[in-house]
């Protein structure tokens, strides 16, 4: 099933969803004539885009809004705190072409400081699926629950099929003890690949899916900490509050460190190129990912 | 309009003064700009809108938003005559144990969202506004803005899309007190002339004295003023207005002022008085 197909399906069940956008609509080209009652355009207007959809939200409406993920997260970002945040309203905000799926667009749009800022806000929760699939199982639940949600929509071509989804659930492949990997979003097939050369290797590795870095799934990341001899944390975003604070987080909070290798931007925008020309350049390949696995295994 | 309702809005109104003058004290509030607005919120509340605490969760029901949410002790004052409100919880203004404070809060009983930030409820009324057209039902939707608050590039860009889907059940009512923070509108950012502006972002403007009940009556009677536009009044309003000690001064936007202070307020506002007032001047965003 598509993103589309899923969405249409929602609304004609529930006529409470809506379809906005400040005029993204790769994800639904054909589905306008269908919805017609049921979708919004605002134009170029991220901000006018969040503060309609908390007044539709005000109405008994679930919005589910779209836009490039960079505008919408940080030209929207008082408007998410204030409106949605604030409210506590059920607002889904969907950011299309997060992290390097931007790929060659260049730093104005490359959102990689959007897991940090949307879930500092109050109530909002993040979702970030690992591929079409990951997505398709994860948004039923998302867009359905009470609370308001960030999504870093990704249509990326799966490289296996995922388990069934809870919200603040992550999902575990293998249950190696020398690293665990964790990763969320698209670079899970990087990271699902890495996997495979390792094991190649004789490295036993558990691969961790985060799925929703908030809520996150606290007791799945111990448990990697506690019996895994190196923690790596994978991401598309920048080394701070992304999923590498997070891991820090939940450590201090239970007074437990570990050995943690993180694979993050360094304080610096990525090189924009077409997708697989950045993830050699920036070190994100499976291969790189698992040569420098195995250094810091001192192997 | 019959003498008999003018001079009862007239008393509202001054009751809603005196509320706000109360509130001046033990950590004060924004009073200049709470006094400009208060015939506009006293006329809309009584003559205007169909909401109650009888229809509070009724979708059929017509909505306020107080976008420039710093003028909520006139909202606040409003809702105690109204009766929605007791008057006791004005005391709680700024105490821990209520949500009256600076700014609107939902958890108080007429409140449809809570502002502060500039800019905002605009957009968020275009999206109810558009709900009810989408659902097919005749709510009427109200918004305050301030003449400041049209310094966000946020209120033109929800004008744009607001015209763009001919929301004739929108009214934006400007607070045109001259006024922003610190300074006079036009001797900062400059916005007349202003019917030309909202005209020209697709809006039917119609220019009213603010205070004037007689004159307000005339003008929203005529909503929607014209069909698929956005009906927008402009009310020309006096800042502080009802105390002539602090009309029109860029100094007396948010005060805090000394129990012996609001009591000749008070007086001043009967017009028994004029009062002498020492406290410091505070410029407070």
């Amino acid at each position: 099933m598509t993103y589309s197909e899923l969405v249409l399906e929602l609304i004609n069940k529930d006529d409470r969803y809506m379809i906005m956008t400040s005029e993204n609509r790769a994800a639904f080209r054909n589905l306008p004539p269908l919805i017609k009652n049921n979708f919004i355009d605002t134009g170029i207007t991220e901000q006018t885009l969040i503060g309609m959809a908390a007044g539709f939200a005000l109405r008994g409406r679930i919005p589910i809004v779209h836009a490039l993920a960079t505008f919408l997260t940080m030209r929207a970002f008082e408007f998410i705190r204030t409106d949605v945040g604030i409210g506590n309203l059920p607002v889904k905000i969907v950011g299309a072409v997060p992290g390097f799926l931007s790929d060659g667009n260049g730093p104005t749009h490359q959102a990689i400081e959007d897991v940090s800022i949307m879930r500092g806000i109050p109530h909002v929760n993040v979702f970030c699926p690992a591929d079409e699939d990951d997505m398709m199982k994860g948004l039923p639940k998302v867009f359905s629950d009470p609370t308001p949600f960030y999504i870093r929509y990704n249509t990326t071509t799966p490289l296996t099929e995922h388990s069934n989804f809870e919200i603040g659930k992550a999902e575990t492949f293998g249950n190696g003890k020398d690293v665990a990997i964790l990763v969320y979003g698209f670079l899970f097939g990087e990271a699902f690949k890495a996997k495979s050369i390792l094991e190649a290797k004789g490295i036993s590795v558990r691969l961790i899916n985060i799925r929703t870095p908030k809520p996150v799934d606290e007791q799945t990341l111990l448990k990697a900490a506690d019996e895994c001899n190196l923690v790596v944390t994978i991401e598309d975003h920048f080394i701070t509050g992304g999923l590498y604070t997070i891991l820090a987080e939940v450590l201090l909070r239970n007074r437990k460190t570990a050995n943690v290798l993180p694979f993050a931007l360094m304080n610096k925008w990525f090189k924009p190129a077409l997708l697989n020309d950045v993830l050699e350049y920036e070190g994100f390949t499976a291969e790189q990912i698992a040569v420098k696995i195995m250094s810091a295994l001192g192997k | 309009m019959t003498k008999e309702k003018l001079n009862e809005l007239q008393q509202t109104a001054l009751k809603v003064r005196e509320h706000i003058i109360r509130m001046s004290g033990n950590g004060g509030c924004f009073i200049g700009a709470s006094l400009s607005c208060t015939d506009l919120i006293v006329y809309l509340y009584k003559e205007f809108l169909n909401v109650s605490p009888k229809n509070f969760k009724d979708p059929n029901r017509d909505y306020f938003f107080l976008s420039k949410g710093h003028d909520v002790p006139a909202l606040y004052g409003t809702y105690v005559e109204l009766g929605w409100l007791e008057e006791d919880r004005l005391k709680n203004h700024l105490q821990t144990n209520d949500f009256i404070y600076w700014h609107p809060n939902r958890n108080i009983p007429g409140i449809e969202f809570h502002s502060g930030s500039l800019g905002h409820n605009l957009s968020v009324a275009c999206g109810v506004a558009l709900d009810c057209k989408l659902r097919k039902q005749n709510n009427k939707v109200v918004v305050v803005v301030g003449d400041g608050e049209l310094n966000e590039g946020s209120m033109w860009e929800a004008l744009l899309v607001a015209s763009a889907y001919k929301l004739d059940n929108l009214m934006i009512i400007v607070d045109r007190n001259h006024f922003q923070a610190n300074l006079m509108t036009e001797d900062l950012i400059p916005l007349d002339p202003l019917d030309k502006k909202f005209e020209a972002f697709g809006c039917c403007p119609i220019t009213v004295d603010g205070h004037n009940f007689e004159m307000l009556e005339e003008t929203i009677s005529k909503f929607p003023f014209e069909e698929n536009k956005i009906s927008v009044i402009i009310a020309e309003t006096v800042r502080g207005k009802g105390l002539p000690s602090i009309e029109k001064r860029a100094d007396r936007w948010f005060v805090n002022f000394k129990e012996d202070e609001i009591q000749q307020l008070i007086k001043e506002l009967h017009g028994e008085q004029s009062a002498y007032l020492t406290s410091e001047t505070i410029i407070a965003r």
